[in-house]
């Protein structure tokens, strides 16, 4: 092998892997929000539809998470995707879903944890300032919660842990820096 | 001249409608079982019934002729299932397209009232009859007691949406009073404000009185009534008190009418759901 080349490759990915470590291992760029379902007491229990977003001040939104029932043929759960009613309003309604990769399906009660990778390509460009992660979960013959976490971008370790707590769809909401 | 087919349908109908119109205490209204939709192709069932209590059947059905239904792209609809009973008609309709629908009745035109020989109350078009202009010299004795000459129009609408809300179906046609949203009718939201703006013969207009009445009034003492006059440019603003589904009722009157009518008169009801925040 001419040794220039390989030299240029050695860079290369040296280089590389510099730039990726940058971007992953950043702590201000990973955040886990833990989500908890409450066990609830009632005869006819559906796993919510949960959605996650962060909105600006001018209620500009950007989707987190959205879990729904994927499982029904003809993907009939989306009927009921209406019924997530604060994030149909500001989202939900204006995209096709699924979003790729911030899809999936409903789940049970307990603490479900979803990563935020801040510098993940829809989030990066993001600008700086105040901002809502907003929760909400709806459930069939059931009721609806939001529960809003005030944030500010980019991150200020020094506000972390944030916390919340629903009162009956939701249960409590914390968001982690990594 | 290329006249749209709703506006050839608007000046044909008429008939079916002129039953509930002169029993003008009532509230006429098409009440559909959603508003706002997801999902593949989503169905929506209607009511469409003519009542006091709201939204209460109990009178007589608004009956499915007249009835029209515009795509979001502005084109006439089918509707599905229609079936008028003893108080009510129900249809359904298939929204294949995204996009906001418009459902409802639009008719309006020249209208006479008079008093003949021995005194009994006269009127034309004939109830169950189309006015016809060109008929109306000949049909109408011009120096009839108590004769008064109107240039009329009434619309009844609903709007359900699916995916995201649009805003073909409120291209004003320029007949009657007729509603363009700054904030979308499929968009609304308990202590939040809606602004809409009102046209009569595609003219903003002062002075047209509103009557908002949410639903479930046989289950409360109070009307609650809402009373919302339009502004200089026909604008009218309405904060909702709560959630629920709204009759809005809107009323315009002038006397700029031209012969042989001497005033015109606009009527325009709509059902709107509000959500909670």
């Amino acid at each position: 092998m001419n040794r220039n080349v390989f030299l240029k490759a050695v860079l290369l990915a040296v280089f590389c892997s510099a730039t990726a470590f940058s971007s992953i291992s950043s702590a201000e760029n990973n955040l886990s929000v833990e989500v908890e379902l409450p066990r609830l007491d009632v005869a006819e229990y559906h796993k919510p539809y949960v959605a996650l977003w962060l909105e600006d001040s001018n209620r500009k939104a950007t989707q987190i998470a959205l879990w729904y029932d994927l499982d029904m043929k003809e993907d009939e759960g989306k009927k009921w995707l209406k019924d997530i009613r604060q994030w149909w309003r500001r989202i939900g309604r204006k995209a096709e879903q699924p979003f790729d990769g911030l899809t999936s399906a409903t789940k049970g009660p307990g603490k479900h944890v979803i990563a935020i990778d801040l510098s993940a390509k829809h989030l990066q460009g993001l600008p700086a300032g105040e901002y809502k992660l907003r929760i909400e979960a709806s459930r069939e013959v059931g009721g609806k919660e939001v529960v809003n976490i005030p944030l500010v971008l980019p991150v200020n370790a020094s506000d972390y842990p944030l916390q919340a707590q629903g009162s009956s769809e939701l249960g409590a909401v914390e968001v982690k820096l990594n | 001249m290329k006249i749209s087919t709703p506006l050839k349908t608007l000046f044909t109908l008429g008939v079916a409608l002129s039953l509930s119109f002169s029993a003008n205490a009532h509230r006429a209204w098409v009440l559909p079982s959603s508003t706002s939709l997801s999902g593949e192709a989503p169905w929506v069932t209607f009511d469409a019934a003519v009542s006091n209590s709201l939204f209460v059947f109990e009178h007589v059905p608004l009956r499915m002729k007249g009835l029209m239904a515009q795509d979001p792209t502005g084109k006439l609809v089918e509707v599905a299932n229609a079936h008028t009973g003893k108080y009510r008609s129900t249809f359904d309709l298939n929204l294949v397209t995204e996009g906001t629908y418009k459902v409802g009745y639009a008719m309006g035109g020249l209208r006479a009232s008079w008093k003949d020989s021995e005194g009994k109350r006269k009127r034309w078009p004939a109830r169950g009859k189309t006015a016809n202009a060109a008929d109306f010299a000949k049909e109408v004795p011009k120096d009839a007691d108590s004769l008064k000459v109107s240039d009329s129009y009434r619309r009844i609408e609903t709007y359900v949406t699916a995916g995201e809300p649009s805003n073909k179906v409120f291209e004003p046609t320029n007949k009657g009073l007729e509603l363009v949203p700054e904030t979308h009718p499929n968009d609304l939201f308990a202590g939040e404000t809606a602004k809409f703006q009102f046209l009569f013969h595609g003219e903003a207009v002062a002075g047209v009185k509103l009557a908002i009445v949410k639903g479930g009034t046989r289950y409360r003492n109070d009307q609650k009534q809402i009373d919302v006059v339009t502004d200089a440019k026909g604008y009218a603003n309405i904060t909702w008190p709560e959630a629920g589904m709204y009759l809005i009722e809107a009323e315009y009157k002038d006397n700029k009418a031209t012969a042989p009518a001497t005033i015109r008169t606009g009527s325009y009801s709509a059902t709107f759901a509000v959500f909670p925040e």
